[in-house]
C-alpha cells in the first residue's frame, strides 16, 4: 500500500525558497506569477493491508518526524 | 563542572565544544555518541554545530530522535544544563525542548561572519558571567538560523525572560531579533551563534568565554 504526503509551510511562514523560484520564474518571462510556495513530497511503501489503519500510522509519522507542525502542514493520500 | 557532548554523524563543531570546555573547566568532557542510551552523570550537556543527518528532512529533525536525546530530555527534565550551538539550537526546537522552529535565512544565503548580540538576561546559568546589555562579538555559520515562533509564543518569551541574546544587525531575519532563548525554567539554552568559537584572541573575540567560565562559576 503507498502512502502519499505532502507537507507544506503554514500560511504566514516566511517562504524565501518560493520566493527565489517566483523571481526566476519572471526571469524565464513567465508572467501572473503571483505567490510561489515550496513544499515537500514524500512516498512511503508500507506492508499494511488496511486503509485507516495505515492512515492512522501515516498521520503519526507526520506527527512524529515528517512534519514539523510548529511550522508545516501535511496532507495524507493512502492508496 | 563536568560536562558531555552529543555527537551525531555530521556534526562539526564538537571539537571545537571540546576545547572551550576544557580551557574554561581543566577537564576533558566526555565525548557521547547519538547511539549511546546512556550519559554519564554530568553537570552540562552540549549538542554541538554541524550538519548532523546532513540535514536531511529539516535541520536537526531526525537528530532530535537519536536515543541519546531521549536522555538528554530526561535530564533537562531534571533540571541538568542543556547548551545547543547552532545545529544544537535546530535539535533542541525539534526535539520540543525550546518552543518555535529555525527557518532557511530570509536572504537565503549561507551567513559565516562575526555578529554582534546583544544579552537580554544576565540572571541566568549561561549568562551569569555577562551584564544585561553587553554587547559580545561572536561568530555564526548557518543557512538555517531565522528563528520563528507564533506571536504568542514570542510574548511569553518576552514577559518571562526567556531570550537570551538578540543580534545588533539581525543576519537571518529571526523574528525579533532572536539569536538564542532559554526554556521556561532556564536550564536548556539554544543559541544560532558560536560562543565556542570565541574563546581565543586568535578567533578575533574572546566574547564567548565568559558564557564557559560562568556556567563553571555558577555550578560549582
Amino acid at each position: 500500500m503507498k502512502a502519499k504526503v505532502h507537507i507544506t509551510l503554514k500560511p504566514g511562514v516566511l517562504d524565501p525558497q518560493g520566493r527565489a523560484i517566483q523571481h526566476a520564474l519572471a526571469s524565464l518571462g513567465f508572467s501572473g506569477v503571483d505567490d510561489v510556495r515550496q513544499g515537500k513530497y514524500i512516498e512511503l511503501d508500507l506492508g499494511d493491508t488496511d486503509h485507516s489503519q495505515a492512515r492512522a500510522r501515516v498521520d503519526e509519522m507526520c506527527k512524529k518526524l515528517l512534519a514539523n507542525t510548529v511550522i508545516e502542514n501535511y496532507l495524507v493520500e493512502i492508496g | 563542572m563536568n560536562a558531555a557532548i552529543v555527537v551525531f554523524p555530521g556534526s562539526n563543531r564538537e571539537q571545537d565544544a571540546r576545547a572551550a570546555l576544557l580551557q574554561a573547566t581543566g577537564r576533558e568532557p566526555v565525548m557521547v555518541w547519538h547511539r549511546d542510551t546512556e550519559i554519564p552523570d554530568v553537570d552540562l550537556i552540549l549538542i554541538p554545530g554541524g550538519f548532523s543527518y546532513g540535514d536531511y528532512l529539516r535541520c536537526g529533525a531526525m537528530a532530535a530522535h537519536s536515543p541519546a536525546m531521549r536522555e538528554v530530555a530526561e535530564r533537562a527534565k531534571k533540571g541538568v544544563a542543556v547548551l545547543g550551538v547552532c545545529n544544537g539550537f535546530q535539535v533542541l526546537a525539534e526535539a520540543g525542548l525550546l518552543p518555535g522552529a529555525l527557518l532557511r535565512n530570509a536572504s537565503l544565503k549561507f551567513v559565516c561572519r562575526n555578529v554582534t548580540l546583544r544579552v537580554e538576561n544576565s540572571q541566568t546559568l549561561f549568562t551569569s558571567g555577562y551584564e544585561k546589555g553587553q554587547t559580545l562579538s561572536v561568530p555564526v555559520a548557518h543557512g538555517e538560523g531565522n528563528y520563528f515562533a507564533e506571536d504568542a509564543t514570542l510574548d511569553r518569551l518576552e514577559e518571562r525572560g526567556q531570550i537570551a541574546f538578540r543580534y545588533v544587525g539581525n543576519p537571518n531575519g529571526s523574528a525579533r531579533d532572536i539569536a538564542g532563548i532559554f526554556n521556561e525554567t532556564k536550564n536548556v539554552l539554544g543559541m544560532m551563534p558560536h560562543p565556542e568559537n570565541a574563546i581565543d584572541p586568535l578567533q578575533g573575540s574572546t566574547d564567548g568565554f565568559p558564557l564557559f567560565s560562568g556556567l563553571v562559576q555558577a555550578l560549582s
